[in-house]
């Protein structure tokens, strides 16, 4: 069963509403950069980028990082994962950086960007921005602006597509048979 | 992505795509190796060990680094120290590393088909570092990539290996590597380290360098081994530097354009005059850079993903 959870329109308003939320937290802050996670988080942090410097004088600068040599799961995936290479092009150290991701769901990928970034500099300050929470955290990891938080069971999928990366805009949840989510007694 | 076999043994066991696989890859550590913090966690707990049977300074160092800026653990043996000189063979000292928890081995041997052997007799993947007059695939690897940068592409374009051809594991790697991306190949040497039936690998043969150093894009120069070469390879160094040499003399008369590869260590004075070091077209000190970030992508891609054992 798939549902929509957001269509093109609907995108346009979550980017529209975190790029305020963005602005309203950092009131008047110079040294604000954004960073997307690859794949989906570049298009996302480009989009919040354009928005937030509508009417500025200063660009905010928009960088792109990849995770896959930080992931805590290489030693189990079968085949090696394609290394995308990252992408900031400026000095990160006393910046507040607004990372971008398209979800967060167990935060492993956020832990592992985190860990990415502090490799670039320090930072003064990092903050978490996603278009879609869907829950089900493994990580002491929250985000500071959430476009929209949907309630989902732990196997289904929420698969976001943009326009940059899959030639369109949509949200869509795919709840898998009810026969795959039969818990073990032993699953919390 | 994954290459086909748990080992990289030779150039001749990649495809093409397997080969632009590995270079792909490169890219992105060598764009790691820029950091400020130029390691990353992605092989964290895994251990290779460097089991080195011929003297190497830079293979040896380049694939430590590249262990360690993937925060992998290298462990380095080298035969003079070892119980090598009890006579300890080749299959137990690799066991014996093996049984201590090591998930690769980096060999360097005078005996060529020695990382073969290795690799049919233990569980860890197996990379070759060089084996006799055979191989030296990461050899090959770092110098494509370094030409790539330089020059893109390579389908079409035409490479000079000069030197000893016969003895020397570089040129069978790179002879390989170069005809598997499309390029052109040629080789010259002195007849006694021309093999025979060295065009059967889709190379042509020149005796005479002048008649060829100004019709190339790239001139790959060898090293004179002479710890390989037999009193009858050739008369002298002084006969072998005028007629095969790099000199300052054939230096002046190349094409600005012209960029000139070295495996190292280089006998200056022989293969090429010191003036090579400074003509602004070689690179020499790049591909050495670029040994680490091609070795990273090495191991990355053979250690990275399931485990040897599952």
């Amino acid at each position: 069963m798939t549902r929509r959870l957001a269509d093109a329109k609907a995108i346009r308003a979550l980017i529209a509403r975190l790029a305020t939320q963005i602005s309203r937290h950092n009131p008047g802050v110079k040294d604000l950069a954004l960073v997307g996670i690859k794949r989906r988080g570049v298009p996302l942090a480009e989009r919040i980028a354009a928005r937030l410097n509508s009417g500025r004088r200063s660009k905010v600068p928009v960088g792109a990082i990849d995770i896959t040599l930080y992931r805590d799961d290489l030693q189990m995936v079968a085949e090696t994962p394609i290394v995308r290479g990252t992408e900031i092009s400026f000095d990160i150290s006393g910046k507040t950086l607004v990372l971008v991701d398209d979800v967060v769901f167990t935060g492993r990928t956020i832990r592992a960007a985190l860990s990415a970034l502090l490799d670039f500099g320090r930072p003064r300050a990092i903050q978490l921005a996603v278009l879609v929470d869907r829950g089900h955290r493994e990580l002491p990891i929250q985000p500071d602006f959430a476009g929209k938080t949907v309630v989902t069971r732990r196997d289904d999928l929420v698969d976001i597509f943009l326009k940059e990366t899959d030639g369109r805009d949509e949200v869509i949840l795919t709840r898998r048979s009810p026969k795959s989510i039969v818990h073990s007694p032993k699953s919390p | 992505m994954k290459l086909r076999s748990r080992h990289l043994l030779g150039i001749e066991g990649l495809d093409r795509s397997e080969i632009l696989t590995i270079l792909d890859q490169a890219r992105t550590f060598r764009e790691v190796l820029d950091r400020t913090i130029p390691i990353v966690p992605a092989l964290r707990g895994r251990t290779v060990v460097n089991l080195f049977f011929e003297a190497s300074t830079r293979t040896s160092t380049s694939f430590s680094l590249a262990a360690s800026r993937l925060s992998c653990q290298c462990v380095n043996f080298s035969k003079a120290t070892s119980s090598v000189s009890k006579g300890e063979t080749l299959l137990d000292t690799a066991r014996n590393i093996e049984a201590m928890g090591v998930d690769g081995i980096i060999i360097r041997h005078p005996a060529a088909g020695a990382p073969h052997f290795l690799a049919r007799n233990v569980k860890a993947f197996v990379v070759n570092a060089g084996d006799g007059a055979h191989e030296h695939p990461t050899q090959a690897l770092l110098d494509v990539f370094t030409l790539r940068e330089k020059l893109g592409d390579l389908e079409g374009k035409r490479i000079l290996i000069v030197g000893d051809i016969a003895h020397s594991r570089v040129a069978r790697s790179n002879l390989l590597c170069f005809t598997k991306l499309g390029a052109r190949v040629a080789v010259c040497g002195p007849p006694t380290m021309i093999p025979p039936f060295v065009e059967d690998y889709g190379c042509e043969v020149f005796y005479r360098l002048d008649r060829i150093v100004n019709e190339v894009d790239v001139v790959n120069m060898l090293r004179v081994q002479q710890e390989r070469i037999t009193a009858s390879s050739f008369p002298t160094v002084r006969e072998y530097r005028a007629l095969y040499g790099l000199t300052a003399e054939r230096l002046k008369k190349l094409s600005p354009e012209v960029v000139i590869t070295h495996p190292g260590p280089v006998n200056w004075g022989v293969e090429m005059d010191f003036d090579v070091a400074d003509f602004s077209q070689t690179l020499i000190l790049p591909q050495v850079t670029n040994g680490v970030a091609v070795r990273m992508a090495v191991l990355f891609l053979l250690a990275g993903g399931e485990h040897p054992e599952g």
